[in-house]
């Protein structure tokens, strides 16, 4: 049922800005629908006393992942929360939001909010830590989009961006935090986890509980991780009134109330919770009585409240995990009511500056009503729940067991200054608000210049649903003796201290006690304060402390940028081959000190052999020499033609090692390659252009003979530390069970390493791709090439139309159809027929290699480029116009379809239900041909085929008839340019 | 596992002219060392593979020991690569030819403005920390007036002018 409400809030969130388009601001009353109907039933559950309301669903087996969720009184009150206060609250923003102003988009606004709704449900009631984590960057992610609503405001994404670092941060420790705890203790259910806590092994766990609660220090805003909340205050009000009162914040507390009953005692626990707490519940308070902005005293209050509540859950006792469990429903009712009422002020005055704000309480005097009740419930005034909640908070941490010179003394000493502050701060709140006396006199050292400010009254929605949360607040505060029955299904769990604390109930009645005098002190010190500090009209000046959390942090940010200018500037300096020099550098220095200084296992002279064969030194020899002159050339061709030498020379050393499919692969690379280069450098200059110095040759070939040495050196360490067999010890019979083809090699690219040849394709086809764009540039030059295609089209269709009136008698003008378009000096008589005599015979064989590679060396590779050469002969024969009349169809289109048919025949085997490419096999017997195995990896090898060819083509298009067509516009326009010329 | 020393010589010696050449600023030249580098890459992949044997096709060989097939299907798919970065290379140095009349690779003027702002301790314009919170503190106070309409109709507070 959980994983069903989930599933309604996501398809809420989806639906969401097109709901708003067809609805307007009513559709968020709309989306208030689902939190309503998953509060509804989390209500039906409430009831029931029995045992705690589990469901599981797998999700990721093979990680141990499942969506497994529990109802225990903890995740019913938190959901409980989550769900009415987002409910009203998206009812609020029905009211609140205008659709048309700019600046943000209010779909994405309900969808957002909505969708944090279902994570925040699913954060709480989820058993699965990883599950947890999960939902819990969830919420991060779409705080981000909530916080920066306004993306035309550089400040307001400026602050979603801080957020953001901070609290995913924190998630990241958390997630360290959760793999350590859930490795060492072997489960990942967090009810398992809470009821056997490992906590004897060690430091391993107190770090992983130390990470887990960094996570929750960030995400709940504790110091010094609490300026993000001020900051974050520039999202809408409602949204701050969700994130920032009712949810996301107590995300944080949920966690450290969640594993309290493991792992409380622990004194990384202790220390963190416990100091964290106290000090972000003063710091937060102290500042919170000098804010002018309403919205931003608030944001700071709850700074300080969010400090009360994690040390109170975190204590570890059973009387303070009922009392805080009490204040977390009581904050988020009065907190979220104080947000939504400033939210209507701000609405109806276009300001939250208590300077400028007037007679507010006159002229809506049930926004007064919420907004008091609301303040009273914080500062902990009788008859409301807050009171109540104060109340057992004190019976619990006034008698602490170790004494008061302790942490926990310190942390109930900060707890009853706290609480000064907080009634100092409601009350400045309330004056601020309603009363008139916030505004500076006139002519005074702070006045401030007039508004004239337009009253926009607030409707029903806007008073009333603060009104409603408020109200709450007072009617549990009476009725608190029946929601102690309710909550202490979860205070019972707690109980890690070694002393039992004083037994705690809640209640509006125990007596004249020490608690109760405490608070009655509480009330009259706060308000001497209020008085004395807090009600000054102008910003209470904050002594500059020297420590700042906010500068720190943006001074960290800006260290960061520093250091990534330096590392790029002094990496980064621009030159390839001073990049590519420091890359060496480092090939040779780190190895080679390795080589040097490490303790290597060199080859024994045994283990050494000179060559295989009398043809490998032959050939090597030759491989050498090329190398070397292939260095030393300064003509462009010299150099193309040596490197081919060295290429061949490679493919003759695979045939001798026993790799036929390489050395037919290599043998044709090459000679394409020489084609391709033979093409481009007829453009370019006969001898290369660089002319460096003596000293730079002479520190490049140190740098290259280093490389060698290092290269060489490694290879011999590495072969003799070799150990175990080659992979491919059973290789041979699973190739033909399993592949169906006894060429292995051919096995391995089509069937068992498919998806690495899948991923090649791609990037042939994106450098095939780059090559067409690099050389056509823009689209009318493709135009261009299209309508050659047409007219090629034409053509051929012309030609058969000829060729059967003309009773076969094929002319070589009509056979190589481009011919007479060309100068007939530029035409060779001999190579124009040699490639009508072999141009299909190529293509035979090319069919055959791909037919024929998964039993013999071939395969889609080789006879790709096979077709390729093919081509290359069409259009060294008759240029541009022969290789359209060869192939009439773009590049694009062979590459595209390569691919898809390649990625077909692995999707097709998955609608059987077989792992993809899984390769079957069938023999036909076909009459006249015999008997043909059929694989149906074949499919696979067509694509490769198909991509191959195009990248083929595309090459010869674009560098060969590509370049042709420039060479010729150039040759028109230079007599022009001539005769224009002086 | 013994070692063939004539390969392994080769393949550093293509490795070591394939770095030398790569090194050039132009772009041809460095191709030129960049496919030398392939080959001699190559070749290691085949050292390190064992020693020779018979071609790794079932049924083919004369019945010695078979060369591990592994390392050939990844030597085969890095050919095939080589070509297409071949290509690619080509029409980058061929598109350098247009706009420069050579292949040289000029230095990165933006990588030069980096170094020059890091030898100048510059971060550019981005806000100091304390100005970055203080606007985010001013935002704040400004964030809702964007977020709801008035409406035109409403009164005007007649107070407005007394203060």
């Amino acid at each position: 049922m959980i994983l069903a409400l989930l599933g309604a809030h996501l398809a809420a969130a989806v639906v969401a800005p097109s709901l708003m388009r067809a609805l307007g601001g009513r559709a968020f009353a709309v989306l208030a629908l689902v939190p309503a109907a998953s509060a509804a039933w989390l209500a039906t559950q409430a009831g029931g006393r029995g045992a705690a309301h589990e469901e599981s669903v797998a999700w990721v087996r093979d990680l141990g992942l499942s969506l497994t969720f529990r109802l225990d009184t903890l995740s019913i009150v938190l959901a409980f929360v989550v769900t009415v206060v987002g409910a009203l609250i998206l009812l609020y923003c029905s009211r609140y939001v205008d659709l048309g102003s700019t600046g943000g988009s209010p779909g994405l606004l309900g969808g957002a909010l909505v969708g944090f709704a279902g994570a925040m449900l699913g954060l709480v009631t989820t058993d699965d830590l990883l599950a947890l984590y999960v939902f819990w960057e969830i919420t991060t992610v779409l705080s981000y989009l909530l916080v920066g609503y306004l993306t035309t405001s550089a400040a307001s994404t400026r602050a979603a961006r801080q957020a953001l670092v901070v609290t995913a941060g924190g998630g990241l420790a958390m997630l360290v935090g959760v793999v350590i705890l859930g490795e060492t203790a072997g489960t990942y259910r967090i009810s398992e986890l809470v009821a056997d806590p490992v906590t004897s092994t060690g430091p391993l766990v107190a770090w992983g509980v130390g990470l887990l609660l960094l996570g929750a220090v960030t995400k709940s805003a504790l110091v010094p991780f609490h300026f993000w909340l001020p900051g974050a205050m520039a999202a809408p009000t409602p949204v701050s009134a969700y994130l920032h009162a009712a949810a996301m914040v107590k995300a944080g507390v949920y966690l450290v109330a969640r594993f309290a009953s493991g792992y409380a005692d622990l004194t990384v626990w202790q220390v963190m919770v416990l100091g964290l707490g106290a000090g972000t519940m003063l710091l937060g308070g102290i500042r919170a009585t000098r804010q002018l902005d309403l919205k931003l005293l608030l944001a700071y209050g709850t700074v300080s409240q969010l400090g009360m509540l994690v040390l109170l859950l975190g204590y570890g006792t059973e009387g303070a995990a009922l009392a805080g469990l009490t204040l977390l429903l009581a904050h988020a009712l009065f907190k979220s009511a104080l947000f939504l009422t400033v939210g209507a002020i701000d609405h109806a005055t276009g300001t939250r500056d208590i300077r400028h704000l007037r007679g507010v309480g006159r002229r809506a005097p049930w926004l007064m009503v919420a907004g008091t009740l609301a303040a009273a419930s914080m500062a902990g005034l009788p008859v409301l729940l807050g009171f109540v909640g104060k109340e057992a908070a004190l019976t619990a941490l006034l008698t602490p067991a170790a004494g008061w010179a302790s942490l926990q003394g310190a942390a109930a000493l900060s707890f009853v200054l706290g609480s000064v502050l907080t009634m100092a701060y409601s009350l400045r709140f309330v004056w601020g608000a309603f009363t008139d006396g916030a505004r500076p006199p006139a002519g005074g050292p702070v006045s401030v210049a007039p508004r004239a400010h337009v009253w926009h009254a607030p409707g029903a929605v806007l008073v009333g649903v603060p009104l409603a949360l408020a109200v709450a607040g007072l009617v549990l505060g009476p009725a608190s003796v029946r929601l102690e029955r309710g909550l202490e299904g979860y205070s019972a769990t707690v109980q890690q201290m070694s002393a039992p604390g004083p037994e705690v109930h809640l209640g509006l009645w125990h007596g004249v006690n020490a608690p109760l005098l405490v608070s009655v002190a509480v009330w009259a010190l706060g308000g001497l304060w209020f008085w004395v500090q807090a009600r000054r009209p102008a910003e209470v000046p904050i002594p500059l402390s020297p420590v700042d959390a906010a500068r720190a942090y943006h001074g960290l940010m800006r260290g960061l940028d520093r250091l990534a200018l330096e590392t790029t500037g002094f990496l980064q300096r621009g030159s390839l081959p001073v990049l590519l020099g420091t890359i060496f550098t480092v090939l040779v220095l780190l190895p080679g000190t390795q080589l040097l200084l490490g303790q290597n296992r060199w080859p024994r002279v045994d283990g050494l052999r000179l060559a295989d064969s009398a043809a490998q030194v032959a050939v090597a020899a030759l491989v050498v020499a090329s190398a070397v002159l292939a260095a030393r050339a300064r003509r462009r061709l010299r150099a193309a033609f040596l490197v081919a030498v060295t290429g061949y020379g490679t493919a003759i050393l695979f045939l001798l090692h026993g790799a036929p499919d390489l050395a037919l692969t290599q043998i044709l690379v090459e000679t394409v390659s020489l084609v391709v280069l033979v093409l481009v450098l007829r453009r370019l200059s006969g001898r290369f252009p660089d002319d460096p110095s003596a000293l730079t040759r002479r520190l490049r070939a140190l740098l290259g003979v280093a490389v060698g040495v290092v290269v060489g050196a490694t290879t011999l360490v590495v072969s003799a530390s070799r150990v175990h067999p080659p992979a491919a010890a059973d290789l041979a019979e699973r190739s033909v069970d399993y592949g169906a083809g006894r060429n292995i090699v051919n096995v391995i690219l089509v069937d068992v390493r498919a998806w690495d040849t899948m991923g090649e394709l791609s990037v042939v086809l994106a450098c095939a791709t780059g090559v067409a764009s690099l050389v056509f540039l823009r689209e009318e030059a493709m135009d261009r090439v299209r309508a050659g295609l047409r007219t090629a089209r034409g053509d051929r269709a012309g030609m058969r139309a000829g060729t059967s009136e003309t009773t076969g008698a094929i002319l070589p003008s009509r056979r190589i159809t481009g011919i007479l378009a060309l100068d007939p000096e530029r035409r060779s008589v001999i190579l124009e027929v040699v490639t009508r005599l072999v141009f299909h015979t190529i293509l035979l064989w090319s069919v055959y290699l791909l037919l024929s590679g998964h039993n013999q060396p071939g395969g889609g590779f080789a006879a790709g480029i096979v077709a390729g050469l093919a081509l290359c002969l069409r259009y060294l024969g008759g240029r541009g116009y022969e290789l359209r009349a060869a192939l009439p169809v773009m590049p694009a289109v062979l590459l595209g379809s390569g691919l898809f048919i390649a990625a077909g025949s692995a999707v097709i085997p998955m609608l059987f239900g077989s792992p993809a490419l899984r390769t079957w096999d069938a023999y036909l017997t076909i009459p006249l041909v015999g008997e043909v195995h059929l694989v149906t990896s074949l499919l696979f090898d067509i694509g490769v085929y198909l991509v191959v060819i195009g990248l083929m083509l595309d090459v010869l298009r674009s560098l060969g008839s590509g370049i042709d067509a420039q060479i010729a516009r150039e040759r028109e326009s230079a007599p022009a340019e001539a005769e224009v010329g002086p | 596992m013994s070692v063939n020393l004539t390969l392994t010589l080769v393949a550093s010696v293509l490795v070591g002219t394939g770095a030398y050449l790569f090194l050039s600023r132009s772009l041809v030249r460095a191709l030129m060392g960049f496919l030398l580098m392939g080959n001699g890459v190559n070749l290691l992949f085949i050292i390190g593979s064992g020693p020779a044997g018979s071609p790794p096709i079932v049924g083919a060989g004369d019945g010695g020991p078979m060369a591990d097939p592994v390392p050939q299907a990844l030597v085969l798919t890095a050919i095939v690569i080589t070509l297409a970065m071949t290509a690619f290379v080509l029409a980058l140095a061929h598109r350098g030819w247009q706009v420069g009349r050579d292949d040289l690779v000029a230095d990165d003027t933006e990588s030069a403005r980096i170094h020059a702002r890091a030898e100048a301790d510059d971060l550019g314009s981005e806000p100091g920390a304390r100005e970055q919170a203080e606007e985010i503190a001013a935002e704040t106070e400004r964030s809702e007036r964007g977020h709801h309409g008035r409406r035109d109709d409403a009164a005007t507070d007649e107070e407005g002018g007394t203060a």
